[in-house]
């Protein structure tokens, strides 16, 4: 009789999963594009998907022949009490079923591989298209924003595949074939068998517009609250210390409540579905058997044709349903692949870079000159203006000033993570962006102000700084920086995994071990942005120490706020408003009892009353 | 599991409702295929027109009556469950708002945001199931097998047959996925955590040319997620084609059986066809039972978590009865404390000392030396594991907690704003402070100057509608935000590292003047901060070491000189 599958139960589940025809989905922008480049993807795995689409097509078949089989043999052989007969048909309905569910097996099967593999080819390219944006890219996006685009539009893409592809497939096939046998049989019993639809149609529609309206509702209010539960929990200690408890526990009741509301009747409407279209179908097979039966009376057809309309007639309708799901599951999953496709064609940094190996990659001193450059992360606010700077290789090279008055900014436009507006930057006299970006990172040693570590081992997570480092040098490099004596501390020593982000170590202790990291690299220049600013003086000591020996004929530049960690300099940079207002070593800036003078003095005052 | 269908308590009568209106439905669809082997039988094959309308028409009639079994059933089931949702999140969050600073430790906020969400919802939805589907397939599955035996129980032995035989197939596969699709689950968290971390450490796999290795991690992640999805999904996928072939086989024997006893005149035609009905609707309804006692047994887990929730009560109890208006005198003796009662190591030991009122006491040490614990335990937000502290000689559970903390203002390391106007965000201890006190506190906190310059002044929106502000810029509205309530104990938990030097000391003698009579506690890492406290703590491991003023410590203690020197001394090193 009617063949269904698991995938095909109702599903009541406010999110992801199933649609009700009425709830609302993302639209594609460029369907045909989109769906080309989708066909990029699987036609990696032609022969299997077309495996798949013949599997599919078969198994589609031999259900359609199936309810026909099944009235015939009902018709020819019982009503006639002809035993061998139904015996003959028995055997050919059991051939049929059988190797109906054998195909369905096989098409599923394959189906999966073509689309897992698919979509894990699409998370490779957007993994490995995002790696080269430029920084410039991420400021503009969150990361919460990136990370649905390879996980939850890279899953819309995949379980549309997975369902909709066999799923289209079957109900298109059923639904001309379904047709085509009834006409076969009885021309005026299928007209009779249409007239359900266009009822069904209207109040599809007609219910899918409420829905649509409930549903948005449920979905912003739900958004809200569950924004709102993650910024108080996560600010739960600040709540707890402003006593803000029973403030927030009102808030939260409120918008709960608004989101009770909206909820209740969005299911409900999108829940009339279900039984009102059981209703219809029932009345169309009321409508086939009273009719049916007074032809059958009248000798216009007989009893075995009825059974099998009314099987055709639950198989001629349920199509119908599941094209329009599937549609929206298509479109869903269409958006889904163009969201994730964007990302995939922005521009990366390399592309860009109209001098790319203008100068073939080449072993860097360290001389630095800042030839008048502008910069501004906006063009028309200058965060840098006409900077001018040398740093001689090997010299030391301190960046003093207010929050906000650029020193990251200079930071940043000697790595190339921006590209500035105007001027020159120069490294070993030539301009930078003639300069392999690749070859000129590779060359830096920066350690950032947010210490970046990943869940692995902490050997790994050092030897970041140079692939082929051995272990020795590892550790080597982990002693200089003083994070040896607390790794060894823990539980397995340096193959202690790490969890999310290193968030099982202190802040202090992550900034030991990018430190070390950047040691393990030996750059020839290396770059500090308050990269000692969690770790406690006494340690940070120590670590200089190592350092100066280390660093001996590189050139440096660092940013501190400490005055301890910036008074040996060979050059201090006083910034402020993205100028360099004051520029001498420690001695010099003293006496010209300017910017720096002062700033000195805040620190110091109450020593010198002493 | 009881504790949270109790839940359901005060929507009984929706929640009962529920499944009597879809037994109501159900029965209606029991009755199709009945009346429709009537229709062949008595009106098709005898010829009685007038039965096959009166029968037609009773069977509109029955598909009436179960559309409002249908519908009812909808409106019921979905009132009952959302409102269970509903009082279950306002129960939880209202808990989580109880939690210590130690419960929130333990429980980790992004799982109990998790929970709070993702697990509620699961709950709410499985409710909604339990009152439409779960009631109606084993409804439709009873009904159908007693229709079944009751038209033959000769054909009832195929069933008989058949039945267990699903069960099993269902048993084998539903056992065989279940253990694959946590560990799908557990691959699609390994994806999402190589991903974060190569997006949030953008920068430094630029800054070492690391696209390719940060590549290469999120391949052997993507590549073992792919491996095991496809694996559970080709076993899933077996399920449909089993269940469907298990079913048409039952079918072609009933036919083959029921065929012979047409043929032999003991077997109507039209109750042939209703067995096969029936026959369907039992199988049917038994492959979507099982579906549902996968999703049910999924649900068993949010269960766990969100009663685990329910049931994690804060170790500190609000016994104080004290109230009054404190002093500031603080006193420490020989208070102790440890994270987990069950481990032999102390965060703090034997820490004893005595602030008098309007003092100013400085804490250094290292990372990780214990001085947020130590401080975190004045306003209770850990509890001590022995000793007493004492605030004004009575000991701090004496006072009530509202009392206690409403005159303590605490900086916390990390500053954290909410989404709200910035003026919401200093006045979030006090919440009906008029606008010139807010400005007084960020004058003095020297955030007046920046959030003049902000488009909407002290009403600019923060957070994820509003703007960004820069680390230093938080620290001094928190800042801002503690001296709004004038305490008489403020506690600065290192809350100025990311303020310029010249910036913090404005703000220290601000401090210094409002504050005057307040006990203030810092914390801080530079010895420029603390040069005029009247007592320096310094702290190592969880104890100690050194205590007295700058010029005592200078004298007395070797690791306050070694600390003074990195930071003043002169014959330190610096970078190369």
């Amino acid at each position: 009789m009617r063949k269904s599958t698991a995938s095909s139960m109702p599903e009541f589940s406010m999110r992801g999963g199933h649609t009700p025809s009425g709830q609302p989905k993302a639209k594609p922008l460029n369907t045909q594009q989109t769906l080309i480049r989708l066909w990029q993807y699987l036609s990696m795995y032609k022969r299997s998907f077309i495996a798949v689409i013949c599997f599919t097509t078969i198994a589609t078949l031999l259900n359609l022949a199936a309810p026909y089989l099944l009235g015939k043999a009902i018709d020819t052989s019982i009503m006639q009490k002809d035993w061998d007969g139904l015996i003959i048909y028995a055997v050919l309905l059991l051939i049929i079923y059988l190797s109906s569910a054998w195909f369905t097996w096989l098409h599923q099967k394959k189906m999966v591989y073509v689309a897992q593999h698919a979509v894990r080819q699409m998370r490779i390219h957007i993994v490995e298209a995002m790696q080269r944006l430029p920084i410039p890219f991420f400021d503009r996006k969150t990361h919460g924003e990136l990370m649905s685009r390879t996980t939850n539009d890279i899953e819309n893409v995949s379980a549309s595949l997975h369902q909709s592809t066999t799923g289209i497939i079957t109900s298109v096939i059923s639904l001309f074939g379904s047709v085509i046998i009834m006409l076969y049989m009885n021309v005026w019993l299928t007209l009779l068998c249409m007239v359900t639809i266009p009822l069904v149609m209207l109040f599809t529609k007609y219910v899918a517009s409420f829905t649509r309206k409930h549903f948005s509702d449920q979905q912003k209010s739900l958004g809200e609250l569950n924004s709102y539960i993650e910024e108080t929990i996560s600010g739960q200690k600040a709540i707890q210390v402003t006593q803000r408890e029973q403030h927030s526990i009102k808030q939260f009741r409120a918008m709960n409540t608004k989101l009770a509301h909206a909820s209740v009747r969005a299911q409900i409407f999108s829940g009339l579905v279900g039984p009102v279209m059981n209703v219809l179908n029932h009345s169309s097979f009321t409508i086939i058997a009273a009719v049916g039966g007074w032809m059958a009376f009248n000798s216009w057809t007989s009893v075995g044709v009825i059974v099998a309309f009314m099987n055709y007639s639950k198989q001629f309708q349920r199509p119908i349903n599941d094209l329009a799901n599937q549609f929206n599951m298509i479109q869903s999953g269409i958006a889904g692949a163009e969201r994730v496709f964007e990302i995939i064609d922005t521009k990366n940094e390399y592309e860009d870079d109209t001098n790319r190996g203008s100068v073939a990659p080449f072993k860097i001193k360290g001389d630095v000159k800042f030839d008048k450059v502008c910069f501004g992360y906006q063009d028309d606010r200058l965060i840098l203006k006409d900077v001018e700077l040398h740093a001689e290789a090997g010299q030391t090279i301190a960046l003093v000033g207010p929050t906000g008055a650029g020193k990251t900014t200079i930071i940043n436009v000697i790595s190339r993570f921006y590209e500035i507006q105007s001027g020159t930057i120069y490294i070993d006299n030539i301009p930078i962006n003639q300069i392999d970006k690749d070859s000129l990172r590779s060359q830096l040693g920066i350690v950032l102000q947010e210490a970046h570590l990943f869940s692995d081992t902490i050997y790994e997570n050092i030897r970041y700084g140079r692939l082929d480092a051995t272990k020795e040098e590892i550790i080597e490099a982990a002693k200089i920086a003083n994070a040896h004596r607390f790794i060894m501390e823990l539980p397995q020593g340096y193959n202690t995994v790490l969890s999310t982000e290193g968030s099982n170590l202190s802040q202090g202790q992550r900034q030991l071990l990018t430190i070390a990291r950047a040691l393990l690299a030996s750059p020839a220049i290396l770059i500090l942005d308050e990269a000692t600013s969690s770790i406690d003086t006494r340690t940070e000591m120590h670590i200089q120490q190592a350092m100066k020996v280390l660093l001996q004929g590189r050139t440096s530049f660092v940013i501190a706020h400490r005055l301890s960690t910036i008074r040996e300099a060979d050059q201090i940079l006083f910034i402020d408003q993205g100028q360099v207002i004051e520029r001498g070593t420690h001695d010099e800036l003293l006496a010209l009892k300017g910017r720096y003078f002062e700033l000195y003095n805040s620190q110091f005052r109450r020593v010198a009353v002493q | 599991m009881r504790q949270i269908f109790q839940y359901l308590k005060p929507h009984w009568f929706a929640a009962m409702l529920a499944p009597i209106l879809m037994a109501i439905e159900v029965a209606m669809d029991l009755l199709q295929p009945m009346l429709m082997a009537s229709i062949i039988d008595k009106g098709i094959l005898s010829g009685d027109q007038a039965h096959i309308v009166t029968t037609g028409l009773t069977m509109i009639g029955a598909a009436m009556i179960g559309l409002i079994g249908g519908v009812g059933c909808t409106i019921f089931a979905s009132i009952a469950s959302m409102r269970f949702g509903a009082d279950l999140r306002n129960d939880v969050f209202s808990k989580v708002q109880t939690y210590s600073f130690r419960n929130m430790d333990k429980l980790e906020t992004g799982s109990i945001i998790t929970r709070l969400t993702n697990d509620i919802m699961q709950l709410q939805n499985v409710v909604q199931m339990l009152l439409r589907v779960l009631v109606r397939s084993p409804l439709l599955m009873i009904g159908s097998l007693v229709m079944a035996i009751y038209i033959s129980i000769r054909l009832s032995i195929i069933v008989a047959i058949a039945v267990p035989l699903l069960f099993i197939v269902m048993y084998a596969i539903i056992k065989a996925t279940l253990p694959l699709f946590s560990a799908v689950q557990h691959k699609l968290d390994r994806i999402n955590i190589v991903l974060q971390e190569s997006l949030s450490g953008i920068r430094a796999a630029k800054a070492f040319v690391r696209h390719e290795y940060e590549g290469q991690r999120f391949n052997k992640a993507n590549d073992s997620f792919t491996e095991h999805s496809v694996k559970a999904q080709t076993i899933i996928a077996l399920n449909a084609p089993l269940l469907s072939m298990i079913l048409n086989v039952s079918i072609v024997a009933v036919l083959l059986l029921g065929g012979k006893d047409v043929i032999g005149n003991n077997f109507d035609i039209g109750l042939l066809v209703a067995y096969i009905n029936y026959v369907t609707q039992l199988l049917f309804a038994i492959s979507a039972v099982a579906n549902h006692l996968v999703r049910l047994s999924a649900a068993k887990v949010s269960v766990d978590r969100v009663t685990e929730l329910l049931s994690t009560s804060s170790e500190i109890n609000d016994n104080g009865e004290q109230t009054q208006k404190i002093d500031g005198k603080l006193q420490f003796q020989q208070v102790s404390f440890r994270y987990d009662d069950n481990q032999p190591a102390y965060q703090l030991q034997d820490i004893s000392f005595t602030v008098e009122a309007g003092q100013k006491l400085a804490i250094i040490g290292a990372t990780g030396s214990g001085k947020s614990t130590l401080i975190s335990l004045i306003p209770r937000l850990y509890e001590k594991s022995g000793g007493e502290i004492y605030i004004d000689q009575h000991p701090v559970a004496s006072y009530s907690i509202a009392a206690l903390r409403s005159q303590i203002g605490f900086v916390l390391q990390e500053s954290i704003l909410f989404t709200g106007t910035i003026a919401q965000n200093i006045a979030l201890a006090k919440p009906d402070a008029d606008r010139e006190e807010i400005i007084a506190a960020a004058q003095a906190a020297e955030a007046h100057e920046f959030i003049q310059r902000l488009p909407q002044g002290y009403d600019t929106e923060l957070g994820q509608r509003g703007i960004n502000l820069s680390g230093g810029q938080k620290q001094r509205i928190a800042i801002a935000r503690a001296l709004l309530i004038k305490p008489k104990i403020l506690m600065l938990d290192d809350s100025t590292s990311a303020i310029d030097m010249r910036t913090e000391s404005r703000i220290q003698q601000h401090i210094a003047q409002l504050m005057a009579d307040s006990t203030v506690i810092i914390v801080a890492q530079k010895i420029s901060s603390i040069l005029d406290a009247d007592q320096i703590l310094l702290l190592d491991q969880g104890k100690i070491i050194a205590q007295g003023t700058h010029e005592e410590l200078l004298k007395s203690s070797k690791d306050y000189l070694e600390i003074y020197r990195s930071q003043l001394g002169n014959e330190e090193v610096s970078y190369a």
